[in-house]
Protein backbone atom coordinates (compact mmCIF):
# COMPACT_ATOMS: atom_id res chain seq x y z
CA UNK A 1 0.00 0.00 0.00
CA UNK A 2 2.92 2.16 0.95
CA UNK A 3 6.48 1.99 -0.03
CA UNK A 4 9.26 4.22 0.65
CA UNK A 5 12.25 3.84 -1.38
CA UNK A 6 15.49 5.16 -0.90
CA UNK A 7 14.41 8.37 0.14
CA UNK A 8 17.25 11.31 1.27
CA UNK A 9 16.02 13.96 3.70
CA UNK A 10 17.71 17.36 4.86
CA UNK A 11 16.68 19.69 7.42
CA UNK A 12 18.88 22.71 6.07
CA UNK A 13 22.44 21.13 6.81
CA UNK A 14 21.51 18.47 8.59
CA UNK A 15 21.25 15.13 6.76
CA UNK A 16 17.93 13.87 8.75
CA UNK A 17 16.89 10.30 6.74
CA UNK A 18 19.83 8.71 4.73
CA UNK A 19 18.47 6.06 1.86
CA UNK A 20 15.72 4.43 3.47
CA UNK A 21 13.03 2.23 2.40
CA UNK A 22 10.33 0.48 3.59
CA UNK A 23 6.64 -0.65 3.02
CA UNK A 24 3.61 -1.08 4.88
CA UNK A 25 0.92 -3.77 3.47
CA UNK A 26 -2.66 -3.02 3.51
CA UNK A 27 -4.31 -3.89 6.65
CA UNK A 28 -1.14 -3.71 8.93
CA UNK A 29 -0.18 -1.64 11.58
CA UNK A 30 3.45 -0.98 11.23
CA UNK A 31 5.81 0.79 13.61
CA UNK A 32 8.85 2.58 13.21
CA UNK A 33 10.70 3.02 16.93
CA UNK A 34 13.64 5.03 17.74
CA UNK A 35 14.99 6.84 19.94
CA UNK A 36 14.50 10.84 20.26
CA UNK A 37 16.08 12.47 16.79
CA UNK A 38 16.32 8.83 15.43
CA UNK A 39 14.26 10.82 12.10
CA UNK A 40 10.95 9.59 12.89
CA UNK A 41 8.62 12.49 12.79
CA UNK A 42 10.53 13.65 9.69
CA UNK A 43 9.81 10.16 7.95
CA UNK A 44 5.95 11.05 8.14
CA UNK A 45 6.19 14.28 7.27
CA UNK A 46 8.29 13.40 4.14
CA UNK A 47 5.49 10.73 3.17
CA UNK A 48 2.92 13.62 3.39
CA UNK A 49 4.70 15.65 1.48
CA UNK A 50 5.39 18.34 3.98
CA UNK A 51 8.78 17.61 3.63
CA UNK A 52 10.31 17.06 0.41
CA UNK A 53 13.00 14.55 -0.45
CA UNK A 54 16.11 15.25 -2.22
CA UNK A 55 16.20 11.40 -3.76
CA UNK A 56 14.38 8.50 -3.31
CA UNK A 57 10.33 8.30 -3.72
CA UNK A 58 7.02 7.67 -2.22
CA UNK A 59 4.47 5.35 -3.88
CA UNK A 60 1.33 5.36 -2.45
CA UNK A 61 -1.54 2.51 -4.02
CA UNK A 62 1.21 2.04 -6.43
CA UNK A 63 1.50 5.81 -7.63
CA UNK A 64 4.46 7.89 -6.86
CA UNK A 65 3.47 11.09 -4.86
CA UNK A 66 6.53 12.81 -5.50
CA UNK A 67 4.55 15.28 -8.20
CA UNK A 68 1.67 15.53 -6.26
CA UNK A 69 0.90 19.25 -3.66
CA UNK A 70 0.90 18.25 -0.47
CA UNK A 71 -2.89 19.55 0.22
CA UNK A 72 -3.84 16.84 -2.18
CA UNK A 73 -2.14 13.70 -0.71
CA UNK A 74 -5.73 13.36 2.18
CA UNK A 75 -7.41 13.14 -1.45
CA UNK A 76 -5.26 9.31 -1.86
CA UNK A 77 -6.68 8.46 1.14
CA UNK A 78 -3.75 8.98 3.26
CA UNK A 79 -4.39 10.83 6.85
CA UNK A 80 -1.78 12.14 9.14
CA UNK A 81 -2.02 12.40 13.07
CA UNK A 82 0.91 14.77 13.80
CA UNK A 83 3.26 14.85 16.87
CA UNK A 84 1.58 17.14 19.50
CA UNK A 85 -1.92 16.76 17.89
CA UNK A 86 -1.50 20.04 16.27
CA UNK A 87 -5.67 20.47 16.74
CA UNK A 88 -7.35 23.80 15.34
CA UNK A 89 -7.40 25.52 19.41
CA UNK A 90 -9.77 28.18 18.82
CA UNK A 91 -11.96 25.92 16.83
CA UNK A 92 -14.71 23.82 18.81
CA UNK A 93 -14.40 20.20 19.05
CA UNK A 94 -17.09 20.05 16.19
CA UNK A 95 -15.69 22.12 13.78
CA UNK A 96 -12.12 20.42 14.13
CA UNK A 97 -14.17 17.20 13.27
CA UNK A 98 -15.79 19.02 9.99
CA UNK A 99 -12.52 20.19 9.18
CA UNK A 100 -11.10 16.49 8.99
CA UNK A 101 -13.58 15.97 6.44
CA UNK A 102 -12.85 19.00 4.59
CA UNK A 103 -11.97 17.13 1.69
CA UNK A 104 -15.73 15.58 1.20
CA UNK A 105 -18.95 16.38 -0.52
CA UNK A 106 -21.16 14.08 0.92
CA UNK A 107 -22.77 15.86 3.27
CA UNK A 108 -25.08 13.15 4.84
CA UNK A 109 -22.39 10.56 4.99
CA UNK A 110 -20.66 13.26 6.51
CA UNK A 111 -23.23 13.27 9.35
CA UNK A 112 -22.95 9.70 9.28
CA UNK A 113 -19.37 9.71 10.39
CA UNK A 114 -19.37 12.62 12.49
CA UNK A 115 -21.77 10.31 14.67
CA UNK A 116 -19.47 7.23 14.47
CA UNK A 117 -16.32 9.50 15.70
CA UNK A 118 -18.89 10.39 18.64
CA UNK A 119 -20.27 6.75 19.46
CA UNK A 120 -16.24 5.92 19.17
CA UNK A 121 -15.28 8.61 21.80
CA UNK A 122 -18.29 9.65 23.73
CA UNK A 123 -16.13 12.18 25.54
CA UNK A 124 -15.84 14.36 21.95
CA UNK A 125 -19.51 14.34 22.19
CA UNK A 126 -20.08 15.60 25.49
CA UNK A 127 -17.61 18.39 24.76
CA UNK A 128 -18.58 18.86 20.78
CA UNK A 129 -19.37 22.56 21.64
CA UNK A 130 -16.23 22.96 23.82
CA UNK A 131 -13.42 25.15 22.51
CA UNK A 132 -10.62 22.34 21.41
CA UNK A 133 -7.41 24.61 23.65
CA UNK A 134 -9.44 23.94 26.52
CA UNK A 135 -9.35 19.96 26.15
CA UNK A 136 -7.08 17.67 28.27
CA UNK A 137 -4.51 16.38 26.45
CA UNK A 138 -5.73 12.99 25.91
CA UNK A 139 -9.40 14.02 24.61
CA UNK A 140 -7.08 16.77 22.09
CA UNK A 141 -5.33 13.40 20.97
CA UNK A 142 -8.77 11.68 20.81
CA UNK A 143 -10.19 15.01 18.67
CA UNK A 144 -6.95 14.23 16.34
CA UNK A 145 -7.50 10.71 15.22
CA UNK A 146 -11.28 11.69 15.19
CA UNK A 147 -10.13 14.65 12.93
CA UNK A 148 -8.18 12.22 10.96
CA UNK A 149 -10.41 9.16 10.31
CA UNK A 150 -13.29 11.98 9.34
CA UNK A 151 -11.22 11.79 5.80
CA UNK A 152 -12.53 7.92 5.73
CA UNK A 153 -8.93 7.43 5.23
CA UNK A 154 -7.11 4.25 4.24
CA UNK A 155 -3.89 5.01 5.75
CA UNK A 156 -3.62 6.51 8.71
CA UNK A 157 0.05 8.12 9.59
CA UNK A 158 0.30 8.74 13.27
CA UNK A 159 3.22 10.61 14.78
CA UNK A 160 3.51 9.89 18.71
CA UNK A 161 -0.31 9.37 19.70
CA UNK A 162 1.16 8.44 23.01
CA UNK A 163 3.47 11.65 24.06
CA UNK A 164 2.42 13.32 27.48
CA UNK A 165 -0.28 10.95 28.29
CA UNK A 166 -1.05 9.29 31.64
CA UNK A 167 -0.46 5.78 31.37
CA UNK A 168 -4.27 4.93 31.69
CA UNK A 169 -4.52 7.25 28.62
CA UNK A 170 -2.37 5.57 26.61
CA UNK A 171 -3.86 2.13 27.02
CA UNK A 172 -7.42 3.67 25.52
CA UNK A 173 -5.19 5.78 22.61
CA UNK A 174 -3.72 1.89 21.97
CA UNK A 175 -7.35 0.02 22.24
CA UNK A 176 -8.21 2.83 19.85
CA UNK A 177 -5.67 2.44 17.16
CA UNK A 178 -6.26 -1.28 17.25
CA UNK A 179 -9.66 -1.28 16.74
CA UNK A 180 -9.75 1.23 14.17
CA UNK A 181 -7.26 -1.18 12.33
CA UNK A 182 -9.88 -3.91 12.86
CA UNK A 183 -11.83 -1.66 10.93
CA UNK A 184 -9.77 -1.74 7.97
CA UNK A 185 -7.76 0.78 8.03
CA UNK A 186 -3.95 0.44 7.84
CA UNK A 187 -1.55 2.30 9.94
CA UNK A 188 1.74 3.57 9.94
CA UNK A 189 2.85 4.40 14.07
CA UNK A 190 5.70 6.10 15.05
CA UNK A 191 6.61 5.69 19.14
CA UNK A 192 8.74 6.29 21.22
CA UNK A 193 7.47 3.78 23.55
CA UNK A 194 8.66 1.29 21.67
CA UNK A 195 6.86 -1.84 24.04
CA UNK A 196 3.63 -0.68 23.51
CA UNK A 197 3.69 0.19 19.53
CA UNK A 198 5.05 -3.43 19.26
CA UNK A 199 2.39 -5.29 21.33
CA UNK A 200 -0.23 -4.10 19.22
CA UNK A 201 1.72 -3.45 15.70
CA UNK A 202 2.51 -6.54 13.39
CA UNK A 203 5.52 -5.38 11.97
CA UNK A 204 8.50 -3.09 12.94
CA UNK A 205 11.31 -1.03 11.78
CA UNK A 206 13.91 0.47 14.12
CA UNK A 207 15.11 3.56 13.49
CA UNK A 208 18.79 4.83 14.50
CA UNK A 209 20.17 8.41 12.80
CA UNK A 210 17.93 8.15 9.56
CA UNK A 211 18.97 4.69 9.25
CA UNK A 212 16.78 1.23 9.33
CA UNK A 213 19.11 -1.44 11.43
CA UNK A 214 16.70 -3.43 12.16
CA UNK A 215 13.22 -5.02 10.98
CA UNK A 216 10.84 -8.04 11.57
CA UNK A 217 7.67 -8.90 12.73
CA UNK A 218 6.51 -7.57 16.26
CA UNK A 219 7.27 -11.26 18.13
CA UNK A 220 11.11 -11.16 16.51
CA UNK A 221 11.77 -7.75 17.69
CA UNK A 222 10.09 -8.22 20.80
CA UNK A 223 12.54 -11.48 21.72
CA UNK A 224 15.82 -9.02 19.97
CA UNK A 225 18.54 -8.90 22.64
CA UNK A 226 19.64 -5.79 21.20
CA UNK A 227 16.13 -4.17 20.54
CA UNK A 228 15.44 -5.69 24.48
CA UNK A 229 18.23 -3.51 25.49
CA UNK A 230 18.15 -0.49 23.62
CA UNK A 231 14.49 0.03 23.59
CA UNK A 232 12.28 -1.85 25.82
CA UNK A 233 14.28 -1.17 29.50
CA UNK A 234 15.72 -4.45 30.08
CA UNK B 1 -27.11 67.29 24.50
CA UNK B 2 -27.92 67.23 21.16
CA UNK B 3 -24.82 68.57 19.95
CA UNK B 4 -23.62 65.35 22.14
CA UNK B 5 -25.76 62.83 20.60
CA UNK B 6 -24.79 64.78 17.00
CA UNK B 7 -21.01 64.03 17.89
CA UNK B 8 -21.94 60.38 18.67
CA UNK B 9 -23.40 59.55 15.55
CA UNK B 10 -20.81 61.47 13.70
CA UNK B 11 -17.97 59.08 16.00
CA UNK B 12 -20.29 56.23 14.26
CA UNK B 13 -19.84 56.64 11.26
CA UNK B 14 -16.15 57.55 10.84
CA UNK B 15 -15.37 54.93 13.56
CA UNK B 16 -17.59 52.05 11.34
CA UNK B 17 -15.45 53.18 8.29
CA UNK B 18 -12.35 52.63 10.40
CA UNK B 19 -13.51 49.33 11.94
CA UNK B 20 -14.07 48.05 7.79
CA UNK B 21 -10.54 48.93 7.62
CA UNK B 22 -9.45 47.56 10.61
CA UNK B 23 -10.51 44.04 9.55
CA UNK B 24 -8.53 44.13 6.02
CA UNK B 25 -5.62 44.66 8.45
CA UNK B 26 -6.50 42.07 11.11
CA UNK B 27 -7.23 39.76 8.73
CA UNK B 28 -4.18 39.74 7.06
CA UNK B 29 -2.40 39.98 10.04
CA UNK B 30 -4.09 36.63 11.28
CA UNK B 31 -3.02 34.57 8.52
CA UNK B 32 0.11 35.40 7.64
CA UNK B 33 1.51 37.73 10.65
CA UNK B 34 1.99 41.00 8.18
CA UNK B 35 1.01 44.09 8.91
CA UNK B 36 0.16 45.06 5.89
CA UNK B 37 1.32 48.52 5.89
CA UNK B 38 -0.10 49.20 1.93
CA UNK B 39 -4.25 48.56 3.14
CA UNK B 40 -4.28 52.46 3.45
CA UNK B 41 -3.30 53.05 -0.33
CA UNK B 42 -5.57 50.11 -1.22
CA UNK B 43 -8.42 52.13 0.48
CA UNK B 44 -7.08 55.37 -1.44
CA UNK B 45 -7.01 53.28 -4.79
CA UNK B 46 -10.44 52.07 -4.17
CA UNK B 47 -11.86 55.96 -3.52
CA UNK B 48 -10.24 56.79 -7.36
CA UNK B 49 -11.85 53.81 -8.34
CA UNK B 50 -15.22 55.35 -6.96
CA UNK B 51 -14.19 58.72 -8.42
CA UNK B 52 -12.95 57.32 -11.89
CA UNK B 53 -16.29 55.01 -12.04
CA UNK B 54 -18.95 58.25 -10.72
CA UNK B 55 -17.33 60.76 -12.77
CA UNK B 56 -16.00 59.39 -15.77
CA UNK B 57 -18.97 56.29 -16.38
CA UNK B 58 -21.26 58.05 -14.26
CA UNK B 59 -22.27 54.78 -12.55
CA UNK B 60 -24.88 54.82 -9.70
CA UNK B 61 -23.59 54.80 -6.17
CA UNK B 62 -24.32 51.14 -5.32
CA UNK B 63 -22.54 50.23 -8.41
CA UNK B 64 -19.40 52.33 -7.97
CA UNK B 65 -18.77 50.38 -4.58
CA UNK B 66 -19.22 47.11 -6.20
CA UNK B 67 -16.97 47.77 -9.20
CA UNK B 68 -14.54 49.52 -6.70
CA UNK B 69 -14.40 46.47 -3.91
CA UNK B 70 -13.55 44.25 -6.88
CA UNK B 71 -11.74 45.88 -8.42
CA UNK B 72 -9.38 46.53 -5.19
CA UNK B 73 -9.64 42.90 -4.59
CA UNK B 74 -8.12 42.28 -7.79
CA UNK B 75 -5.33 44.69 -6.89
CA UNK B 76 -5.22 43.08 -3.50
CA UNK B 77 -4.71 39.33 -4.98
CA UNK B 78 -2.35 41.12 -7.27
CA UNK B 79 0.01 42.87 -4.74
CA UNK B 80 -0.11 39.65 -2.67
CA UNK B 81 0.77 37.60 -5.92
CA UNK B 82 3.77 39.66 -6.31
CA UNK B 83 5.24 41.24 -3.34
CA UNK B 84 4.31 39.16 -0.05
CA UNK B 85 4.43 35.27 -2.00
CA UNK B 86 7.70 35.22 -2.69
CA UNK B 87 8.37 35.93 0.68
CA UNK B 88 6.27 33.39 2.41
CA UNK B 89 9.64 32.19 3.75
CA UNK B 90 11.55 34.73 4.51
CA UNK B 91 12.08 36.62 7.91
CA UNK B 92 8.98 38.61 8.60
CA UNK B 93 10.22 41.80 8.48
CA UNK B 94 11.46 41.51 5.48
CA UNK B 95 7.42 41.32 4.34
CA UNK B 96 6.87 44.24 6.43
CA UNK B 97 9.67 46.34 4.87
CA UNK B 98 7.91 44.73 1.29
CA UNK B 99 4.67 46.43 2.17
CA UNK B 100 5.85 49.96 3.59
CA UNK B 101 7.28 49.59 -0.36
CA UNK B 102 4.21 48.94 -2.04
CA UNK B 103 2.34 51.32 -0.05
CA UNK B 104 4.67 54.29 -1.36
CA UNK B 105 4.56 52.85 -5.08
CA UNK B 106 0.83 52.92 -4.74
CA UNK B 107 1.08 56.78 -3.63
CA UNK B 108 3.50 57.52 -6.40
CA UNK B 109 0.92 55.33 -8.93
CA UNK B 110 -1.76 57.76 -7.83
CA UNK B 111 0.21 60.84 -8.40
CA UNK B 112 1.44 59.83 -11.94
CA UNK B 113 -1.77 58.67 -12.79
CA UNK B 114 -4.34 60.53 -11.37
CA UNK B 115 -2.11 63.98 -10.47
CA UNK B 116 -1.57 65.51 -7.50
CA UNK B 117 -4.24 67.72 -6.80
CA UNK B 118 -7.56 66.67 -5.10
CA UNK B 119 -10.22 65.39 -6.72
CA UNK B 120 -13.41 66.47 -5.91
CA UNK B 121 -15.49 63.43 -4.73
CA UNK B 122 -19.37 64.09 -6.39
CA UNK B 123 -22.23 63.10 -3.88
CA UNK B 124 -23.64 59.99 -5.96
CA UNK B 125 -25.30 59.78 -2.20
CA UNK B 126 -27.65 62.48 -1.74
CA UNK B 127 -26.61 65.16 0.68
CA UNK B 128 -29.91 66.31 2.36
CA UNK B 129 -30.24 65.49 5.92
CA UNK B 130 -33.01 63.60 7.84
CA UNK B 131 -34.21 65.32 11.15
CA UNK B 132 -34.70 63.32 14.32
CA UNK B 133 -35.68 66.28 16.75
CA UNK B 134 -33.13 68.56 16.93
CA UNK B 135 -31.09 65.91 15.73
CA UNK B 136 -29.41 66.48 11.83
CA UNK B 137 -28.02 63.26 10.27
CA UNK B 138 -26.99 62.69 6.85
CA UNK B 139 -28.05 60.29 4.96
CA UNK B 140 -23.98 59.27 4.10
CA UNK B 141 -23.61 58.76 7.77
CA UNK B 142 -26.91 56.53 7.62
CA UNK B 143 -25.80 54.73 4.63
CA UNK B 144 -22.25 54.47 6.18
CA UNK B 145 -22.99 53.23 9.40
CA UNK B 146 -25.82 50.34 8.10
CA UNK B 147 -23.75 49.39 5.08
CA UNK B 148 -20.26 48.37 7.58
CA UNK B 149 -22.49 46.79 9.94
CA UNK B 150 -24.15 44.67 6.62
CA UNK B 151 -20.72 44.10 5.87
CA UNK B 152 -19.41 43.06 9.42
CA UNK B 153 -22.28 40.81 9.96
CA UNK B 154 -21.57 39.44 6.19
CA UNK B 155 -18.37 38.74 7.03
CA UNK B 156 -18.99 37.05 10.41
CA UNK B 157 -20.98 34.58 8.69
CA UNK B 158 -18.48 34.41 6.50
CA UNK B 159 -16.25 33.25 8.73
CA UNK B 160 -17.81 31.03 11.00
CA UNK B 161 -20.17 29.18 8.24
CA UNK B 162 -19.02 28.57 5.16
CA UNK B 163 -15.73 26.56 3.82
CA UNK B 164 -13.67 28.87 2.52
CA UNK B 165 -13.86 30.66 6.07
CA UNK B 166 -13.36 27.67 8.34
CA UNK B 167 -10.41 27.17 6.03
CA UNK B 168 -9.56 30.78 6.59
CA UNK B 169 -9.40 30.13 10.24
CA UNK B 170 -7.49 26.48 10.28
CA UNK B 171 -4.92 28.58 8.42
CA UNK B 172 -4.33 31.43 10.78
CA UNK B 173 -4.03 28.94 13.24
CA UNK B 174 -1.85 25.87 12.20
CA UNK B 175 -0.29 26.39 8.35
CA UNK B 176 1.01 22.37 8.94
CA UNK B 177 -2.51 21.18 9.97
CA UNK B 178 -4.36 22.74 7.53
CA UNK B 179 -2.03 21.27 4.88
CA UNK B 180 -3.03 17.72 6.32
CA UNK B 181 -6.71 18.63 6.25
CA UNK B 182 -6.39 19.04 2.16
CA UNK B 183 -6.67 22.99 2.64
CA UNK B 184 -5.29 24.87 -0.09
CA UNK B 185 -3.07 27.90 1.67
CA UNK B 186 -2.35 29.60 -0.81
CA UNK B 187 -5.20 29.93 -1.91
CA UNK B 188 -6.53 30.89 1.40
CA UNK B 189 -4.29 33.28 1.97
CA UNK B 190 -5.05 35.08 -1.47
CA UNK B 191 -8.66 34.77 -0.69
CA UNK B 192 -8.12 36.54 2.52
CA UNK B 193 -6.43 39.66 0.39
CA UNK B 194 -9.05 39.28 -1.61
CA UNK B 195 -11.92 40.25 0.80
CA UNK B 196 -9.48 42.80 2.94
CA UNK B 197 -8.88 44.66 0.31
CA UNK B 198 -12.63 45.02 -0.93
CA UNK B 199 -13.05 45.86 2.64
CA UNK B 200 -10.53 48.42 2.54
CA UNK B 201 -11.95 50.03 -0.73
CA UNK B 202 -15.33 50.22 0.99
CA UNK B 203 -13.62 52.19 3.32
CA UNK B 204 -12.28 54.48 1.02
CA UNK B 205 -15.39 54.76 -1.22
CA UNK B 206 -17.39 56.09 2.02
CA UNK B 207 -14.70 58.15 3.33
CA UNK B 208 -14.06 59.90 0.12
CA UNK B 209 -17.98 60.57 -0.57
CA UNK B 210 -17.78 61.96 3.32
CA UNK B 211 -15.15 64.31 3.06
CA UNK B 212 -15.89 64.87 -0.91
CA UNK B 213 -11.88 64.78 -1.78
CA UNK B 214 -9.80 62.33 -3.28
CA UNK B 215 -5.74 62.46 -3.42
CA UNK B 216 -2.88 59.93 -3.41
CA UNK B 217 -1.93 60.98 -0.03
CA UNK B 218 -5.93 60.29 1.40
CA UNK B 219 -4.96 56.57 2.44
CA UNK B 220 -2.08 57.22 5.27
CA UNK B 221 -4.32 58.95 8.44
CA UNK B 222 -7.68 56.61 7.60
CA UNK B 223 -5.08 53.94 7.11
CA UNK B 224 -2.69 54.16 10.52
CA UNK B 225 -6.34 54.66 12.42
CA UNK B 226 -7.79 51.41 11.72
CA UNK B 227 -4.15 50.27 12.00
CA UNK B 228 -4.25 51.45 15.65
CA UNK B 229 -8.07 50.52 15.77
CA UNK B 230 -6.72 46.65 14.86
CA UNK B 231 -3.99 46.73 17.32
CA UNK B 232 -6.38 48.53 20.25
CA UNK B 233 -9.20 45.76 20.07
CA UNK B 234 -6.70 42.81 19.44
CA UNK B 235 -4.76 42.12 16.13
CA UNK B 236 -5.90 39.21 14.10
CA UNK B 237 -9.09 39.16 16.30
CA UNK B 238 -12.47 40.27 13.63
CA UNK B 239 -14.56 41.60 16.47
CA UNK B 240 -11.60 43.38 17.91
CA UNK B 241 -11.20 44.99 15.04
CA UNK B 242 -14.78 46.40 14.73
CA UNK B 243 -14.64 47.35 18.67
CA UNK B 244 -11.44 49.14 18.19
CA UNK B 245 -12.64 51.09 14.99
CA UNK B 246 -15.52 52.09 16.51
CA UNK B 247 -13.61 53.01 19.95
CA UNK B 248 -10.75 55.18 17.79
CA UNK B 249 -13.90 57.04 15.90
CA UNK B 250 -15.74 57.93 18.86
CA UNK B 251 -12.71 58.81 20.58
CA UNK B 252 -11.18 61.36 17.60
CA UNK B 253 -14.87 62.86 17.17
CA UNK B 254 -15.76 63.56 20.77
CA UNK B 255 -11.73 65.02 21.31
CA UNK B 256 -12.18 67.10 18.39
CA UNK B 257 -15.00 68.42 19.59
CA UNK B 258 -14.87 68.79 22.86
CA UNK B 259 -11.01 69.45 23.38
CA UNK B 260 -8.91 70.39 20.38
CA UNK B 261 -9.44 69.55 17.03
CA UNK B 262 -5.19 69.65 16.09
CA UNK B 263 -4.69 67.21 18.93
CA UNK B 264 -7.09 64.77 17.96
CA UNK B 265 -5.19 62.72 16.24
CA UNK B 266 -2.07 63.12 19.36
CA UNK B 267 -4.79 61.59 21.04
CA UNK B 268 -5.87 58.76 19.04
CA UNK B 269 -1.74 57.90 18.34
CA UNK B 270 -1.32 58.13 22.17
CA UNK B 271 -4.08 55.39 22.58
CA UNK B 272 -1.91 53.04 21.08
CA UNK B 273 0.85 54.09 22.97
CA UNK B 274 -1.14 53.35 25.97
CA UNK B 275 -2.29 49.73 24.71
CA UNK B 276 0.98 49.30 24.01
CA UNK B 277 2.57 49.04 27.40
CA UNK B 278 -1.05 48.05 29.52
CA UNK B 279 -2.21 45.25 27.25
CA UNK B 280 -0.05 44.96 24.71
CA UNK B 281 -2.94 42.05 23.05
CA UNK B 282 -5.44 44.46 23.27
CA UNK B 283 -8.88 44.79 24.74
CA UNK B 284 -10.27 41.15 23.40
CA UNK B 285 -6.76 39.85 23.35
CA UNK B 286 -5.70 37.30 25.13
CA UNK B 287 -2.22 36.27 26.66
CA UNK B 288 -2.27 32.36 25.30
CA UNK B 289 -0.68 29.67 26.87
CA UNK B 290 -0.11 27.03 24.48
CA UNK B 291 -0.56 23.22 25.62
CA UNK B 292 2.01 21.00 24.85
Amino acid sequence: MLRVEDINVFYGKIHAIKDLSFDVKQGEIVTLIGANGAGKTTILKTISKILTPVSGLVKFNNENISKIPAHQIIDMGMAHVPEGRRVFSKMTVLENLQMGAYIRKDEREIREDLEMVFTRFPRLKERSKQVSGTLSGGEQQMLAIGRAIMSRPKLILMDEPSMGLAPILVDEIFDIITSINKAGTTILLVEQNANRALQIAHRGYVLETGKIIMQGTTKELLNDEKVKKAYLGG
Amino acid sequence: MTLFLQQLINGLSVGSIYAVIALGYTMVYGIIKLINFAHGEIMMMGAYFAFVTAVTIGMPFYMVLIVSMLIAAILGLSIEYVAYKPLRNAPRISALITAIGISLFLQNLALVVFKPEPKVMPAIIPKQPILIGNLQIGTVTIVTILLSVIFMILLDQFIKKTKPGKAMRAVSQDKEASILMGINVNRTISLTFAIGSALGAFGGVLYSIAYTQVYPTMGIMPGLKAFVAAVLGGIGLLPGAMLGGFVIGMIETISKAYISSQWSDAIVFGILIIVLIVKPTGILGKNEREKV
